[in-house]
């Protein structure tokens, strides 16, 4: 095992960011594996491993992830915390997935804001997954704090997929994030296949929207999209998605929302065959909570408000 | 256990204005550990009663008495916590929440995954198959029908309320629902009340009360009352019509 650059141990940090990185990537203690933790637009602490190499990249905005061709059973963990008011972060991180790799990548981000300034992490990630390789990738995102201070986070996932690859994205963001504009793009080649299962619940006066575009273009390739959310208070979420079918494919997104309070939700599908073979479904469905399940776990003996968080508890499960 | 004094439904119009009373001075007592089918006619306000028992209707007037506590003006949830449990005409289904989630919530939260796998077996559902299955529309009305049983069995209710089990099912899961609701009555688990039109469920009550227009028509035992209903022909022919469909 190799230590590529080591800085500050996160052990010696503060709750803030240990409590951040166990929310945001299930981090406690020194994680397993490969990992880059960066609090504030710094790395803090990083390890490699044989056959995981995390490398800064030479203009210093953000990592490169070597992945040996192969390599099975082992993770990356790239969690991200701002909890300096006012802090403004851009990072470009790209991975770079070797033929026949096996791996979990967990990325995340945490934002603690307890000032009045605006502090906001925009991550740029671009994955280059190899012929056969597979790869879940997690990305959570939450945030904090007592100040009125916005928490702003604008992930950009672009994702290449080689022939017979695989990639599985799950997105969550569950609370404390202002305003979010996620933007996800995928290119796929022959039987390449993407996955991606979007959490999302917004409250108070957040902005979410999201916009997944994904061009299928490899023969047999496929692409399913779904994305479950709920909206809360006076919150607003958009869900633009875009599939273009340009080969012989099959492509399918989902959303489905509850709509709560003053909250307005709007879906946007976009589905294009270019190709006579193309195969290309959207199915988008937004509404209450249904009166009657309400009342059926009031029944077994939950308040209105116990039910209600039940079911929210559920669907975004 | 439980009783009802003088209860009246009526529903009204948008104006406000008395258009239809559907129950009228309703007055029954239910026995510890009695096994009643409420029966009669469609739209003759059985479902309300059930629903009114439970708290998810209330009534215009009257009282309702709950092991000598006067839950007239209780909401749903506090009656489920009194040992009052409810199973739906047709099951209420949910995305993401699964027969364990509920189960778990049912048992209020006190049985551990083997308690609430064995309510599963009770109910002729092999508990591995079913436990992490989400209540959505991949389950069948019969499975969702015996899932709510079991979830009445999981809340250990004290009166178990079931608004016509042998809806929107068909004949093979009403068999197996039979079944069940047998060795519910020979387990004496509580008290349990069935609305219901099927001559085969009536034929295991030990009371039976035909309820028509809003009014209890008639109330006994069931050697009293049900060789009067089979002898009417007309009321048979709809029993045995409704059992056929």
């Amino acid at each position: 095992m190799k230590h590529a650059e080591k800085t500050e141990h996160i052990s010696g940090n503060s709750s803030v960011l240990q409590k951040l990185l166990k929310v945001v990537s299930g981090i406690t203690g020194t994680p397993k594996g490969a990992y880059n933790i960066r609090q504030d637009g710094k790395s803090i602490d990083r390890q490699s491993t044989d056959n995981i190499e995390i490398r800064s990249k030479e203009n210093g905005q953000g990592i490169e992830v070597y992945v040996k061709p192969g390599t099975k059973g082992e993770s990356v963990h790239i969690p991200v915390v701002v909890d300096e008011s006012g802090f403004s972060d851009v990072v470009y991180n790209d991975f770079f997935i070797g033929d026949n790799a096996d791996i979990d990548i967990v990325a995340g981000c945490g934002i603690h804001n307890d000032g009045i300034h605006l502090s906001q992490h925009d991550g740029v990630h671009t994955f280059h997954v190899g012929k056969h390789a597979k790869v879940r990738y997690t990305e959570k995102h939450y945030g904090e704090g007592s100040g009125s201070g916005k928490k702003v986070l604008n992930p950009i996932t672009v994702v290449h997929l080689d022939e017979d690859s695989y990639l599985e994205m799950e997105t969550v963001q569950i609370e404390g994030v202002d305003t979010t504009k996620r933007v996800t793009k995928g290119d796929l080649k022959d039987r390449a296949q993407l996955v991606i299962k979007e959490k999302l619940m917004t409250s108070g006066n957040q902005n979410a929207s999201t916009e997944f575009e994904v061009n299928l273009n490899g023969v047999d390739c496929s692409a399913n999209v779904m994305s479950r959310s709920v909206a809360k208070g006076n919150s607003f979420q958009g869900f633009f998605s875009k599939i273009n079918g340009n080969n012989a494919c099959a492509g399918h997104s989902e959303c489905d929302a509850i709509i709560m309070d003053d909250a307005c939700v709007t879906a946007v599908p976009e589905i294009t065959a270019n190709h006579v073979a193309a195969s290309l479904i959207h199915e988008a469905a937004i509404g209450k909570i249904a009166g009657e399940q309400i009342t059926k776990l009031m029944t077994l003996g939950l308040s209105q408000e116990e039910a209600e968080q039940e079911i929210i508890r559920g669907f975004l499960k | 256990m439980l009783e009802l004094k003088h209860i009246s439904f009526s529903v009204t119009d948008e104006a406000g204005n008395q258009e239809k009373e559907i129950l009228k001075d309703i007055n029954l007592t239910i026995n510890k550990d009695s096994f009643v089918v409420i029966t009669g006619p469609n739209g003759g306000g059985k479902s309300t009663l059930a629903k009114i028992i439970m708290g998810i209707e209330k009534p215009s007037q009257g009282a309702i008495l709950f092991q000598g506590q006067d839950i007239t003006h209780l909401d749903i949830h506090e009656r489920a916590n009194l040992g009052m449990g409810f199973a739906f005409q047709q099951p209420v289904r949910f995305k993401g929440l699964t027969v364990k989630d509920l189960l778990h919530l049912a048992s209020h939260k006190q049985k551990n995954d083997q308690e609430l796998a064995q309510y599963l077996n009770e109910v002729g559902l092999n508990a591995s198959n079913y436990i992490n299955r989400e209540i959505n529309a991949s389950l069948s009305g019969g499975e969702l029908k015996r899932i709510e049983i079991a979830m009445l069995m999981a809340g250990g209710a004290e009166l178990s309320l079931f608004d016509e089990p042998e809806a929107g099912i068909d004949l093979w899961s009403f068999h197996n629902l039979i079944k069940v609701f047998e060795k519910i009555r020979d387990m004496k688990r509580g008290s349990v009340v069935i609305i219901s039109h099927q001559e085969r469920i009536l034929n295991i009550a030990d009371e039976i009360v035909v309820i028509s227009n809003g009014e209890i028509l008639t109330k006994g035992t069931r050697d009293e009352i049900l060789p009067r209903l089979l002898s009417e022909s007309d009321t048979y022919q709809f029993y045995k019509a409704r059992g056929q469909q």
